[in-house]
Parts: C-alpha cells; structure tokens; sequence
C-alpha cells in the first residue's frame, strides 16, 4: 500500500510541515523583538506606564478647574548629582501651560553626562500630561560642580476631566529620574562584592 | 472516538514482524539506550529522567516545606552551611537567598524537567504514534537529539545553584519568572546565566519535539483513520504542540535579551537606556499562560481515555471534547497579563483580561462536565488509574474555582503573590498534572513493560497523595487569605498553625512518592503478566491491540480505521 508515489507525496508534505513549523518558530522570536519598538511606540502613543506626552502647540482651552502638581527627583546610583525640584508643587488650571523648573549640580570634580527618564503617577494620567519643552528630552552634561536650572514646560490636557478613569484626579506626580549617560558596564562583570551588597 | 477495530489477522501479523525484526537485529545496550530512534525507548528514556527529576525537584520542596513549618529559620542556614561554606551570620543571610533558590529551582525543575518530559517526552511519545497507526515518530533521529538536549539543560539549571548569583551569595533566586531587574542587575553573578542557557536549551528540545510531534500526528496517521476519529490524547498532543511551537519563541527572545541586558550591555529591561522592567512581564507571560495549559492538555487527553476505558463507555461528546482544547489552546493566549493586574494597567484593559480569562472556564467546563457525563451511567471500576482520574478531576475543579476567582483583577489585587496564589496553581498542577501523569503511569504500565502493578499498592500510593497533597495545599489557600506572602523564608507566628499542617501533608506526599518507587519496584519484581489488553472491553484504542510490551516496531502492516 505504501508505493514509492505516495511516500513521495508524505516526505515532501513532511519537510512542508517542519518548514512552517520553523517559520512559526522565527516568527516568534522575530514577533518578541518586535515587541521592543512597539512596546515603546504603544507607551508613547497611548500614554500606559505613566508616559507623558510630547506637544509642539499649547492647548487653546483653559478650563477653570485645578489640579495640583507635584514634582519629584531621583538621581540612580553612578551619578554623582544633586537634583531636586525648585518648587514642589504648584496648582494649576487644566490647559493652563506653565514652566517650573529643576535644579541639578554636579558634586564630582569631573564633566558628567545624565540623561532624565520621566513618568506621571497615576500612570492612567501620562496620556494627559502633554510637555512643550523639558530637559528630558535631551542629554546633559555638567562641569565639575556646575549648576543648572532645567526648566519644564507643560500642561494637563483638558481632556482629562472627559474621561471616567481619569476625572476624579486631583494630584498628578511628575517624577524625574536622571541615569549616567555612559552606559555603565555589563551587570555579570561586575566582580567588586562590596559594590553591589544584598 | 475513533471506532479504532483493526482487523485481527492483521494485528498478529505486527507481534510476528516484531519479534522477527527483534530477533535479526540485535542492540548493545549503547546502542538501545544512547543511540536510540525508538519512539518507546525515548519515551522510556523521559521518563525515567522525569521521574528523576521530579524526586530531585520534589525534594527542594520538602526542604522549603520543613523550613516553614515553624516561625523562624530553621533548617536554612545549616543546609547554607553546609553546601556553600558559610558562617554565623553570613549562613543566615546566605540561607534565606538559598531558600529563594530552591523555589526557582524547585519551579523550573518542576515545569520543564518534569512534567513536560513525562507527558509530553514520556507518554506522548510512547503512545501517540501507536494510537494513531504510525510505526515510529516522523523524526526518529530528531526525537534523540530533544531528549540529549533536556539532560544538559537539566544539568545547567542544577549546577546553577551552585555558583555565584547575586554578590556573595549562591544560585539563582529570582522565582521562575525570573523578572528583571532583579535578574539583571540584582544578580550579577554567573548563577543566572547559566539558568538562562538551560532555559534556552530546553526550549530546543521542547519545539524540535513540537515540530516531530506536528508532522508525526498531520502526516502519519494510519488510513482511514481522519483528525475526528483521532484519539483525544493525540488531539491534546497535537494542541499542546502547537502551544509550545509558538509561545517557547517569545520565551527564548525575552531570555535573550536578559541574557544581552546583562552581559552585552544592552537595555531592553533597564529604563536608564529607555527600555521598561515590565516589557519583560509581557514577554514572559505571553510564553507563560500558554505554558500553564501546554502542562496540563496532555492530562486532559489521559484523563478522558482512561474514564471512558473504566466507565466501558465511548467518551461523552467527543468532538466537544476535542474542540473545547482547541479553544483553551487558543484562547490561553490572549489572557496573559492576568497575571499582571498590580503593574498599572488601564481599568479597560484590566476588564477585557478579567473577561478573556474568565471565558477559559466555559470549554473547561465543557470537559469537566463531558467527563462526568461519561461516566453517567457507565459500568464504573474503580481501578487505580481510575481513582487517580477521578481524582484529578476533582482537585482540577478545586483549582480551577479559585482561578476563576482570581481572574477578577479587583480580588487579585489583593490575593497577588500571597499563598492563595501557590495554592490555586498547585492545585491546578502539582495535583492537577501530576495527578494526570500517576493515572496515565498506572493506565499505561501494563502495556509499556508488560506487567501488571499490585493494585493495593498502587491504591495505597493514590490515598496517601491524595491525603498528602491536600493537606499541603489546602491551608495555603487560608494562609493566602490572611495575607501571608510568596517567596519568604520567615513568616509572623499568627501564620504558624496552618504552616505546620501544611508542612505535615508535605511529608506525607513525600511517602506516597516512597509507595510509588516501591510499587514498581514490586512490579518489576513479581513479573505478574498484563496480557495485552488487562482493561477489558472499554480500553478500546489502538495500543491495546498490540502485545504487552509492544513490538520493537509496531505497525509494519499499517491498521486500517474503520
């Protein structure tokens, strides 16, 4: 029953089989590298995670409602700066575009170079938190013991009052977090014990 | 199911073929065992290393078990002494990250060194191609290469406990999520390297099983024999490949780029370079919801043959049955973030995933009642894969209420990572799957080796598991409920009443895996012959119209279905 015709037909059919499977198994991992640029892409658009909003024009409605906000600084290890909100928090009416500003000096006595993350809590928020101008946007690098004021420049998008996830808030944080520029070496190299203790 | 009635000359026909065949082609043992081609030597082969496996990973687990029962450390920081040379002080430190190793590793071993390899390496292997009239796996060669590559994978992740994780202290301990940043940056030692390398080999094996398993079941089955008259066990075989061929890529690239986060520098994990920790949660649980049902498919096909064999009735809604494992294969993928409700998602997107996940327990439902159904008015036995069954029935459905439970992402809030968790998943996998693979071991011992186990002892074995394992797991849901964390060494000493009752089901367990070894040790012993078919009238698959063992190769005159 078995004639050379047909075996013929079941290994040609058996190499089809296996050559989809390993495109699906490509796909995959093509699809996991993917998800990287599109994750961020999705983040940006969509705001999730507390990603703020890039503008270029200032919103044209001002609403007379408040919201109050609050800034907050962190500098990751490696960095040898002091950063800190000049003011901590100000009020503001939604649409309102105002500029307040950071304060970050440089303690070591050589030029470092940092680079500012950001994110807005309550993350639902950072779809509505549109910036104008800001630090984060570029990389900054200081002189031995330089100070700089960074100035931001935002608004909350009136649209925030609209929609039912975001309408009841009445605080929005702003959080900065400033990163050593020079990508610091591989985690696995690190030999030291003392620097890196449980 | 398939009506499966192989004409009778034929069959004799096969036994006659094998035993020729046997007779002018005779192995070393290196040949049988090493070299092996054999769709039921490998089979043998994985399950012998499962079983291995699964004593080594079994016992982590007692250890962490005896460490819990009382408030405080007990055994830790000796065992710390003892294996990595620590002392006073540095032994209680580096015994409480020891802990945290041993349940990554008790996890990982349990997943892809056990119950992966017994179901689908072990008894996928042996029995599909019988069951579908393929003489052989479509791949033998490839077949050998997938389980040389689980035994160093297995190796790795072992040694990796030994070696530096994070500084000064030993072995991987991140859980088997293995969430950034504490797997990048928290661990620089080696310890999660080398878990990563056995990760990505078992992954190999796993999808070349996959691919051998896809072209196996598409191409070779027997004539007449069509995908709806397939047995439901090669129906969840089949599903189940499908599952690891496409989420074991997305595992593969996310350990990846664990892997460059950490040794080339790159930043997919780390925000300082623009990348996000919780990508990685993504990634993972795309592979790892699938994972979950590619655990326990192949027990849903066991379980289904076996009721149907005792109960001497076809299964009830055979189609329903296979249809309803296609949808909990498809449908396991789009769920995954459930178990992420507490990293800031949406409450849009928290609804849909609470709503996708909940939909999961309609098709199980659907083979949770079809099994009871089965056995409606069937002449029920209650021989020991029987019990086992149905007793893997029962405690699924224990496991499967409180999932539903914590699909909802309102209650999981505030169920996250505490002991509910451990138990709900427990349930569904260490009684569900294992239950699954201690009826398929005593429905298929018979056939495998041709001798027939003590049925006292195999009940034996069943009550004090049954007895152990409930014990275990049951007051962690209480323990859960109260508040009591994952991952802790140390536990405030309200907790202490259900931790020592669950410490006590641990070695009861524990003695039920001692009645398993001597059971088939007695097996063995006693050589009492199984005949070929020992179920009787019910046991109507193709397997059990071969001799006990099968042939060396069975099937030369391929079956003909009507």
């Amino acid at each position: 029953m078995a004639d050379t015709g047909q075996s013929d037909r079941k290994e040609r059919s058996n190499g089809v089989i296996v050559g989809t499977c390993l495109a699906f198994v490509v796909g995959m991992v093509g699809m996991a590298y993917a998800a990287v640029p599109l994750y961020d892409m999705f983040c940006r658009v969509t705001g999730y995670n507390g990603t703020t909003q890039r503008v270029e024009q200032e919103s044209d409605l001002i609403l007379d409602e408040k919201v109050k906000v609050t800034f907050d600084a962190n500098v990751a290890a490696g960095l040898p700066w002091e950063f800190a909100p000049v003011q901590r928090d100000i009020d503001v009416r939604i649409g309102e575009t105002v500029q307040i500003t950071y304060r970050a000096r440089n303690l070591a006595s050589t030029p470092t170079t940092g680079q500012a993350t950001f994110n807005v809590t309550p993350m639902a928020a950072g779809a509505y938190f549109n910036k104008v101008q800001c630090f984060c946007f570029t990389e900054t690098t200081l002189q031995p013991g330089e100070e700089m004021e960074m100035p931001v420049v935002f608004f909350v998008d009136p649209e925030i009052v609209k929609t039912v996830e975001t309408k009841g808030i009445k605080t929005l944080t702003l959080s900065y977090t400033f990163y050593p520029r020079e990508p610091s070496k591989p985690v696995a190299q690190v030999k030291s014990r003392t620097e890196n203790k449980l | 199911m398939a009506g499966t009635a192989v004409h009778h000359d034929q069959r004799h026909d096969h036994s006659d073929h094998g035993h020729a065949e046997h007779a002018h082609k005779p192995l070393t043992f290196f040949q049988r065992w090493f070299l092996s081609t054999n769709h039921k030597d490998i089979g043998t082969l994985y399950l012998i290393f499962a079983i291995i496996a699964g004593i080594i990973g079994g016992t982590l687990s007692v250890f962490m078990r005896a460490e819990l029962q009382e408030p405080g450390i007990q055994i830790f920081h000796g065992l710390a002494q003892m294996v990595y040379g620590f002392e006073g002080d540095a032994a209680i430190d580096g015994g409480k990250h020891m802990f945290n190793v041993f349940t990554t590793a008790h996890a990982l071993i349990m997943i892809f060194f056990m119950v992966m390899p017994a179901l689908i390496g072990g008894f996928a292997n042996w029995m599909v191609p019988i069951m579908i009239g393929a003489p052989d796996m479509a791949f033998p060669r490839m077949n050998n290469i997938s389980f040389w590559l689980i035994v160093p994978a297995f190796l790795l992740v072992l040694l990796s406990m030994f070696v530096e994780g994070p500084a000064g202290a030993y072995g991987a301990g991140g859980g088997w999520t293995i969430y950034p940043p504490f797997s990048t940056s928290g661990m620089p030692g080696p310890a999660m390297d080398l878990a990563i390398l056995g990760l990505h080999i078992a992954g190999a094996s796993s999808i070349l099983g996959a691919i051998n398993f896809i072209t196996t079941i598409l191409n070779m089955r027997a004539p007449g024999m069509t995908l709806h008259k397939m047995p439901l066990f090669a129906w969840s075989v089949l599903i189940t490949a499908f599952l690891l061929l496409l989420s074991l890529p997305v595992l593969a690239g996310a350990i990846t780029m664990l892997l460059t986060d950490r040794n080339f520098g790159t930043t997919f994990f780390s925000p300082e370079g623009g990348g996000d920790p919780i990508l990685f949660q993504h990634l993972f649980w795309f592979f790892g919801h699938p994972e979950v049902y590619i655990l326990i498919l192949p027990g849903f096909g066991i379980v289904s043959h076996i009721i149907s064999t005792f109960s001497r009735k076809p299964i009830f809604g055979y189609l329903g049955m296979a249809y309803a494992m296609v949808a909990i294969g498809a449908v396991g993928f789009i769920v995954w973030a459930h178990h992420m409700y507490t990293v800031g998602m949406s409450l849009q997107t928290q609804r849909y995933f609470v709503f996708a996940t909940m939909v999961i327990a309609v098709p199980t439902g659907v083979k949770i009642f079809s099994w009871i159904a089965t056995m409606w008015g069937g002449s029920i036995r209650f021989s020991t894969p029987m019990v086992w069954a149905i007793g893997f029935i029962f405690l699924f459905t224990v496991g499967g209420v409180t999932g539903v439970q914590l699909a909802n992402a309102g209650l999981d809030r505030a169920l996250h990572d505490t002991y509910y968790v451990v138990a709900h998943f427990h349930y569904v996998l260490s009684l569900g799957a294992v239950f699954a693979i201690f009826a398929a071991w005593y429905y298929w011992f018979p056939k495998m080796t041709g001798y027939m186990y003590s049925e006292f002892l195999g009940k034996l074995h069943f009550w004090v598991m049954f007895v152990g394992v409930n014990l275990i797991f049951f007051p962690q849901h209480f323990l859960g409920l109260a508040g009591m964390p994952r991952r802790y060494i140390d536990y405030p000493d309200a907790f202490a009443g259900w931790n020592m009752v669950s410490s006590y089901g641990s070695y009861i367990a524990a003695v039920g895996v001692l009645i398993f070894l001597y059971c088939v040790a007695e097996a063995f012993a006693k050589k009492r012959v199984a005949g070929d078919n020992p179920w009787g009238e019910g046991a109507n698959t193709l397997e059990w119209q071969l001799s006990s063992p099968p042939p060396f190769h069975q099937w030369e005159q391929l079956p003909r279905i009507k």
